[in-house]
């Protein structure tokens, strides 16, 4: 019996990296999961087709969280499928790097409408769901640079740490409805993402972690299962660093 | 079939926890029947579900009396 037997979790950008790992861990616990896609429908897929052999359900739907109606119609299929919305995790996530100087608008706007207010959207579309349910987890996965900063992502810092206060004040709106809100703050993790990494950057990444070696996209993953599990009734608003010590 | 009034009465009773008598027209969600902002948003979910209807969140914010809520479904519904 896994500690997420009937469940239903919707996580967004669940077809690579990160996401993926949460959303087969979160179903190898027992959860049906909503694997929530924007571009790779083939790798979305191939997670269904992994969580399906673990005995639960999951479905693929596509949707841009940047936009409410696509968001909606996400939440509307997880509900036609599972009937609940257990567990949200605010996932989905780019990158267009550059320094502040050569930064365009355009690549501003972009992380911040995927990274920030996709988190705001999607929390806002599940809320109702929850409230009436008197239960709800929502995780989601900020970054240590968004409390470190970090030279080259002014954009994505800037959503990262605001993630973080739109974590604080959904736990604070949300508490008496027992829909409890927290957010995971992972350092270097193996993924695409840190792969395009260059070799020299990630000598210099590895020389400032205390535990000397990059996590896995399953460390993030199971403190998600314990941030959404009952283990967890009596934590919210927190950020959990996930980092192998880089920020204490 | 219950009317729009006893309905409305009914999702307030249940929703706010106060007594039927309490539920006049003239009363304040917030000043007299003791709902908070979340409560506030909370009824107007259940008054559309009740009521099988949308209320936008522009409408819903000039909702502040039950004589609000039954005046506001009246007008939808007729």
């Amino acid at each position: 019996m896994g500690k997420l037997n009937g469940k239903t979790a919707v996580v967004t950008g669940a077809s690579r990296g990160i996401g993926r790992a949460i959303a087969l861990q979160l179903a190898a616990e027992g959860a049906n999961v909503v694997v929530n896609y924007s571009g790779s429908e083939q790798k979305a897929a191939e997670v269904v087709e992994e969580i399906q052999n673990l005995g639960v359900q999951a479905v693929a739907v596509q949707a841009n969280i940047s936009e409410a109606e696509s968001v909606q119609q996400l939440m509307n299929a997880a509900l036609e499928q599972f009937g609940s919305i257990d567990i949200l995790v605010n996932n989905a996530g780019i990158t267009r790097d550059n320094l502040l100087m050569r930064m365009k608008e355009e690549e501003w706007d972009d992380v911040m409408n995927t990274n920030l207010k996709g988190v705001f959207l999607c929390t806002k579309a599940v809320t109702r769901q929850m409230m009436k349910q008197r239960a709800g987890r929502i995780i989601n996965i900020s970054s240590i640079v968004g409390v470190m900063g970090n030279a080259g992502q002014a954009n994505y810092v800037a959503a990262k740490a605001g993630v973080i206060g739109l974590t604080k004040t959904s736990a604070k709106e949300l508490a008496s409805r027992n829909i409890l809100v927290n957010a995971i703050a992972p350092g270097f993790i193996t993924t695409e993402m840190t792969d395009a990494l260059t070799e020299d950057l990630k000598n210099a990444m590895l020389a400032q972690i205390p535990l000397a070696k990059l996590g896995q996209p399953e460390d993030i993953a199971k403190a998600v299962v314990f941030l959404a599990s009952d283990d967890a009734n009596y934590i919210t608003g927190q950020t959990i660093h996930i980092d192998g010590g880089m920020y204490m | 079939m219950a009317t729009v009034i006893e309905r409305v009465t009914k999702v307030v009773v249940d929703r706010l926890g106060v007594d039927e008598s309490e539920v006049k027209a003239e009363a304040s969600f917030r000043e007299d029947l003791g709902a908070d902002s979340l409560d506030v948003v909370e009824l107007v979910m259940e008054l559309e579900d009740e009521f099988d209807m949308e209320i936008s969140d522009e409408d819903a914010e000039k909702i502040a009396t039950v004589g609000d809520a039954i005046s506001y479904i009246e007008g939808k519904i007729s």
